[in-house]
């Protein structure tokens, strides 16, 4: 068994949606249910194979790349299929098999319009795998084709089944992130040609930036190329319009994998890919990284408090959100990281979890204008308690998954990384803290607003169809999982702490 | 008088040893040829039927020629430098033959069905291909000219093939002037070369280029003059202004003929002629291919945004792409070998995604009878297997992995990052920039197959002929192959030391 996952745990869960797809492609349009079992059938193998790979996942080392592959692929450029999982790497990707099955099982009976499951689950084959292999590779080029692969399944996502501006959502989102993919691409080569190591592996690419001695000038330009491709993906202030863009016009099923995991890859690329490869640009960016995350924080929230449409208001709130997590990125040390990855998948879950509740509020009331709603506890009150839950946990509240995203992120501001400028960053921290209360007050707000007092007059007589048995089916899973999180943070601390203190330690010698 | 003079001939003259074996493809293609002439001769109106699958047919059959060429591995040169024969020149051919077998299939039920000549269209098709053929072996003045020629004649009558539309014979009267412009500054810049260098051969221009003897005004002249017959040719900025007229009027099969294989041919001359004669005089060469690169990407791109008919857009996004191919000429001094094995990469992946995106262009107007891309509304809905296809082939030209334009972006990158001067890295920038602005005029046609409605509502099939869908599956195929698994092109390429080993200092 051992044998097996080592030569196959990784490869298969990340190919088999891809192959899946091409099945259901032939499989006739009509046949809705049978691809409903195909995608839902394959997702749930991906997810066995999560299992295994977490059970069979050596803790005592973390920091090593563990049920690695290294094959040839493109010899004529030395890119090699290289794959492998570690502590860092290891919690996105048991989150990415844990939620595209919850997506699917949310989708059985509620596809969007125009309907299509064929299509619409295809592509969610497609991205399933795009994310996978973007959070195994351990080659540049491989990441970078993974990374580009989600590209166009949500493109078509958002355009096909999206609201009303979906369109111009869908053409948005994908020329900013094209944009900073193609600045990235040319940072990769940059890299490739000027330490003439021959190889596109990261670590070995870290090991040789680390020999050749650069100079500073050139990684920082080198640098700043990564960091528009990322920063774009995560999104970071300024980067950040297309964002509530996209979410708001997305169907539910996008806008939770968006959420939950596409702007993962931006964060995950600089812990995986900047920061170890580039420590000495990395320090040199910093406090711009830091400066243009507490402004996310601030201008998030603010954002947040003037929305009217709950589902831009989620949105913005991830900006706030993503801004902890490249705060806990910018200190540079390892506990910031681990506050960050920490946070990535506390926001997956729970923002995740919150688009999941407003489109199921679209579909009850059609529409998700905040004035308009009231009473949701009164007309449905499971999924009214479901929907307080999540937004203590958006906010923070100790206990909840959240907190362990947020808190010892602003933890690690007070603390930064050597040669990183103390006062600036405990500002930052002071910053962010405030960002924390207004993230309570914008939820609370949206509550209060949204769920307590009496229906509005034009839905008061109409009957409201609490929750459904997919909802049952796909939501607990995630309320599960961050109350468990929230109550033993130490499960996924542990998993984590040995690779990103090994990876702090390599690259900062902190 | 005669008898003696002959004698004094027979007795100077050599002739040279032939080796058959690597003149196979070009004697088999040309014996096809030959053949189907007799055919249509002999069987005049009913050998119409037989002549799609015959020109088929005599496409495929040089293949086997090549593979037994390519398993053999040996480079070959013959007549005295003229004419080689190695991996890179077999990889080309076998794209040319297979390209050629594309646009027959794509021909087929477009002639059939329309106001056309069939059977002389197949003949120019071929004796069109022929020249291409040759032109991928060439390493002299003048076979490059009479290869070029022989490409060039017959595809000025196929452009105006629709004879009693006016806007086909406007496209075949462009196509000619401009061709025959282009033509002659070549040949003048070519003449000029002779004179420098007393020799037609490639390899001895460039050694005596290279030497610096020769009044550097006159090499610099002759070496611009021939560089800006071929920008014509493959349409760069500024001399495209033909080419969206062109394509625009001319039969869709015959579009996709131009717009691939035969810009095809004028990179491969220009490959030869760079690489090979003006290896020494880079410092004309490379400012040159850098303006022209960076004003193709940029101009094709802009004006291709505003574009409504797709035939055009296209059009304007193969002046694009032409930029994308010409960028690493521009750092050919400090990347020889990366930016040789961009050009030929870039062209065989080209061939694939832009040649497929022309048979779903050509699938689609026969139920739209339309060129707009707004005819594309809905198409996802009443075409899906099209609509895929056609997605596969836009995001491939738009650089997406992993299709197959991506690695061919990619290993142009690679070759501007390899130079590491200020120039590769600049234009590589240029080319970012560029790569995304053409994403947008490919989504537009996204866009509408996807997200929009079927214009009228008619939403009836699109009976697509066996020919079409064959088509399609073979440059899907390959379009995403090549994505995949870019090592399959690393076979041939990887073997390209073999021209730079002629470079001066190389």
């Amino acid at each position: 068994m051992t044998d097996f996952l080592n030569d196959w745990g990784l490869t298969i869960p990340t190919l088999l949606p891809l192959v899946a797809a091409v099945v259901m492609m032939l499989i006739p349009k009509a046949e809705e249910e049978t691809h409903k079992v195909v995608a839902l059938a394959t997702s749930l193998v991906v997810a066995v194979f999560g299992v295994l790979l977490l059970l069979n996942f050596d803790f005592d080392r973390t920091k090593d790349l563990q049920f690695a592959v290294d094959i040839g692929w493109i010899d004529i450029i030395r890119s090699r299929f290289t794959i492998g999982v570690d502590g860092i790497a290891l919690p996105l990707i048991l989150l990415t098999m844990f939620v595209v099955p919850l997506v699917i099982i949310y989708s059985w009976n509620h596809f969007p319009e125009p309907h299509n499951p064929k299509a619409f689950l295809i592509l969610i084959m497609i991205l399933h795998t795009g994310m996978l292999g973007s959070f195994v590779a351990q080659d540049l080029i491989l990441f970078f084709v993974f990374f580009e692969v989600v590209l166009l399944p949500m493109y078509f996502m958002i355009g096909v089944w999206g609201g009303e501006q979906r369109q111009y959502a869908s053409i948005k989102f994908f020329l900013y992130t094209l944009f900073g993919s193609a600045l990235m691409i040319v940072s990769f080569l940059a890299l490739f040609v000027l330490t003439g190591a021959e190889t596109f592996n990261m670590v070995q690419l870290a090991e040789q930036v680390a020999a050749r001695e650069i100079a500073l000038s050139t990684q920082v330009l080198i640098f700043g190329g990564m960091f528009m491709g990322f920063g774009i993906k995560v999104p970071m202030f300024p980067f950040h319009t297309w964002l509530p863009d996209a979410h708001t016009q997305a169907p539910t099923q996008g806008s939770v994998i968006l959420a939950a995991v596409l702007l993962k890859l931006g964060t995950y690329g600089f812990v995986r890919i900047a920061l170890p490869i580039l420590p000495d640009a990395a320090i040199e960016w910093a406090p711009w990284i830091g400066l243009l995350a507490v402004i996310g924080i601030i201008y998030g929230a603010l954002g947040c408090l003037a929305q009217t449409d709950m589902k831009r208001l989620i949105a913005f709130s991830s900006v706030a959100h993503m801004g902890y997590v490249m705060l806990g990125i910018a200190t540079l040390t390892d506990f910031g990281i681990n506050a960050a990855i920490f946070g990535m998948v506390a926001h997956g879950l729970i923002t995740g979890m919150l688009f999941f509740i407003a489109g199921s509020i679209k579909e009850r009331f059609h529409t998700l204008e905040i004035k308009r709603l009231g009473g949701l506890l009164k007309q449905a009150p499971r999924m009214g308690w479901i929907l307080g839950l999540t937004t203590m946990a958006s906010l923070g509240l100790p206990g909840l998954a959240g907190f362990w995203g947020e808190f010892p992120a602003i933890l690690a501001a007070y603390n930064p990384a050597e040669g990183l400028n103390v006062t600036l960053f405990r500002a930052y921290m002071v910053i962010a803290a405030l960002g924390t209360v207004l993230a309570a007050a914008y939820l609370l707000w949206l509550y209060q607003r949204t769920a307590f007092g009496e229906p509005k007059e034009e839905f008061a007589h109409e009957h409201v169809h609490d929750m459904h048995v997919t909802e049952w089916i796909a939501w607990i899973p995630m309320v599960i999982a961050f109350v468990v999180l929230g109550l033993m943070p130490g499960l996924l601390f542990g998993m984590m702490d040995g690779a990103v203190t090994n990876m702090v330690r390599t690259a900062f010698g902190g | 008088m005669i008898a003696t003079l002959l004698a004094q001939v027979s007795s100077t003259f050599e002739p040279p040893t032939l080796d058959f074996h690597a003149l196979a493809p070009e004697i088999t293609f040309a014996a096809c040829v030959a053949l189907l002439y007799l055919v249509d001769m002999i069987k005049l109106e009913d050998g119409r039927r037989l002549m799609p699958g015959l020109s088929g047919l005599a496409l495929l059959a040089p293949l086997i020629p090549i593979m037994t060429l390519a398993l053999d591995g040996a480079d070959r040169t013959l007549f005295g430098g003229a004419f080689v024969v190695d991996n890179v020149a077999l990889l080309l051919k076998a794209m040319f033959f297979l390209s050629g077998y594309v646009v027959v299939l794509l021909s087929t039920n477009h002639l059939a069905e329309g106001d056309f000549w069939e059977s002389e269209y197949y003949l120019m098709l071929t004796s069109s291909l022929l020249g291409m053929v040759v032109m991928s072996s060439a390493r002299d003045l003048v076979t490059i000219f009479v290869a070029l020629e022989l490409l060039s004649i017959p595809a000025y009558l196929m452009a105006t093939w629709e004879k009693r539309s006016l806007r086909s014979n406007e496209a075949g009267l462009k196509y000619y002037l401009m061709g025959v412009f282009a033509s002659a500054l070549m040949l003048y810049g070519m003449s000029l070369l002779f004179g420098i260098s007393g020799s037609t051969l490639l390899t001895d221009i460039g050694a005596r280029i290279a030497e610096g003897n020769s009044s550097t005004p006159i090499v610099s002249l002759a070496i611009v003059l021939v560089i800006v017959g071929f920008a014509f040719k493959v349409s760069a900025v500024p001399f495209h202004s033909w080419a969206p007229d062109t394509y625009e009027g001319a039969p869709t099969p015959v579009t996709a003929f131009l717009a691939v294989a035969s810009k095809a041919a004028g990179f491969v001359a220009l490959l030869q002629l760079a690489f090979v004669g003006f290896a020494g005089r880079t410092d004309v060469v490379e400012p040159l291919m850098w303006v022209l690169a960076a004003a193709s990407m940029t101009v094709g791109n802009l004006i291709a945004l505003r574009q409504t008919n797709i035939v055009r857009m296209l059009a304007y996004s193969g002046i694009a792409q032409a930029g994308f191919i010409l960028a690493p000429f521009a750092v050919m001094s400090d990347s020889a070998t990366e930016s040789l094995t961009a050009v030929v990469t870039y062209l065989v992946i080209y061939a694939a995604m832009n040649l497929g995106a022309f048979v779903i262009v050509i699938a689609v107007a026969r139920k739209t009878q339309s060129g707009e891309i707004s005819s594309f509304g809905g198409l996802f809905g009443y075409a899906p297997g099209l609509t895929v296809a056609m997605t596969v082939f836009l995001a491939s030209l738009a650089g997406i992995p992993p299709l197959g334009g991506w690695f061919a972006k990619f290993v142009v990158f690679k070759a501007l990052a390899t130079a590491g001067t200020p120039w590769g890295y600049s234009l590589a920038v240029v080319m970012a920039v560029n790569s995304v602005v053409a994403f947008y005029y490919y989504a537009l046609v996204l866009k509408a197959m996807w997200f929009d409605e079927a214009p009228y509502g008619d939403t009836s099939p699109v009976r697509v002929p066996v020919s079409l869908i064959s088509a399609t599956g073979l440059t899907a195929g390959a379009t995403i192959l090549f994505g995949v698994f870019p090592g399959l092109l690393g076979h041939f390429t990887g073997s390209l030391e073999g021209i730079i080993a002629v470079l001066p200092g190389g």
